[in-house]
């Protein structure tokens, strides 16, 4: 059982969360001349690391706000949550 | 691709009970007993991306959960061990068995949570595959190029249970 600290509410169990994927991907800015290829990237195509991930979690039977965590996928630790509009901490990678 | 952890565990040695496997997408648990008599079960992935080859035990409870709503005699069975295997899911939770744009590499892989049953078929297309550089009608539809082309196999939304 992860236990996920909420920007807004502090640290719950994991049960309260629902879980988002990969963190800071960017909406295409230019989405009407985007290549079927460069849709499928933007839509299908995520990172798979093995140590430390920037997700998304939302705290859904909480305030049923969406945020980021940093987690390292081999250990389960939560390094650290931050808000959306927040950059990943330690950078992009 | 992503990797997820899937747990699966087994009971205490029984006596036989439970003479063929049973799968329930409706509470989401599959079971079958041993011979040696150990109920083994499993279910669904754990949400997050995961290598630690373990995932959290609210899974566990919530595939017990299932197995005791379809047979309550199992209640008395004791959970004698635990793991979770690493799985790699596709974005439509079904493999991929075709070409790449690499030349001479070809890749059979993100079987997710399946894959036992249908490994006969997917090594006879894909040694189709390698040796005529042509998927064969079978697995044409599992290429790499459905995410581009949108034309998905939706196992997520067919099986309807946590892949």
């Amino acid at each position: 059982m992860l236990l996920i600290t909420c920007p807004w509410c502090g640290p719950r169990n994991e049960t309260e969360y629902h879980y988002g994927g990969q963190a800071h991907v960017p909406h295409p800015e230019n989405p009407g001349e985007l290549t079927d290829e460069q849709w499928a990237a933007y839509v299908f195509y995520r990172d798979n690391p093995k140590g430390p991930f920037a997700e998304r979690w939302m705290h859904s039977i909480g305030c049923r706000r969406w945020f980021n965590v940093l987690r390292d996928t081999a250990t389960h630790e939560v390094l650290t949550s931050y808000r959306l509009d927040e950059p990943r901490p330690g950078g992009n990678r | 691709m992503q990797s997820h952890p899937l747990q699966a565990l087994v009971s205490e040695l029984h006596e036989p009970v439970h003479p063929t496997v049973v799968m329930s997408n409706h509470v989401h648990v599959y079971v079958s007993q041993a011979h040696k008599g150990e109920l083994v079960m499993g279910a669904g992935v754990d949400s997050y991306n995961g290598y630690g080859q373990r995932g959290s035990f609210h899974v566990i409870e919530r595939q017990m959960a299932a197995a005791i709503e379809l047979f309550p005699v199992f209640a008395r069975a004791h959970v004698l061990r635990t793991w979770g295997g690493i799985v790699d899911v596709t974005p439509d939770a079904s493999p991929i068995i075709g070409r790449t744009p690499v030349e001479n590499l070809y890749v059979n892989c993100g079987w997710g949570t399946g894959g036992f049953k249908a490994t006969p078929a997917a090594g006879w297309t894909f040694a189709h595959t390698i040796a005529t550089g042509e998927p064969h009608p079978l697995n044409a539809p599992f290429a790499l190029e459905r995410f581009t082309t949108g034309a998905l196999i939706d196992e997520h939304g067919a099986a309807a249970v946590a892949h």
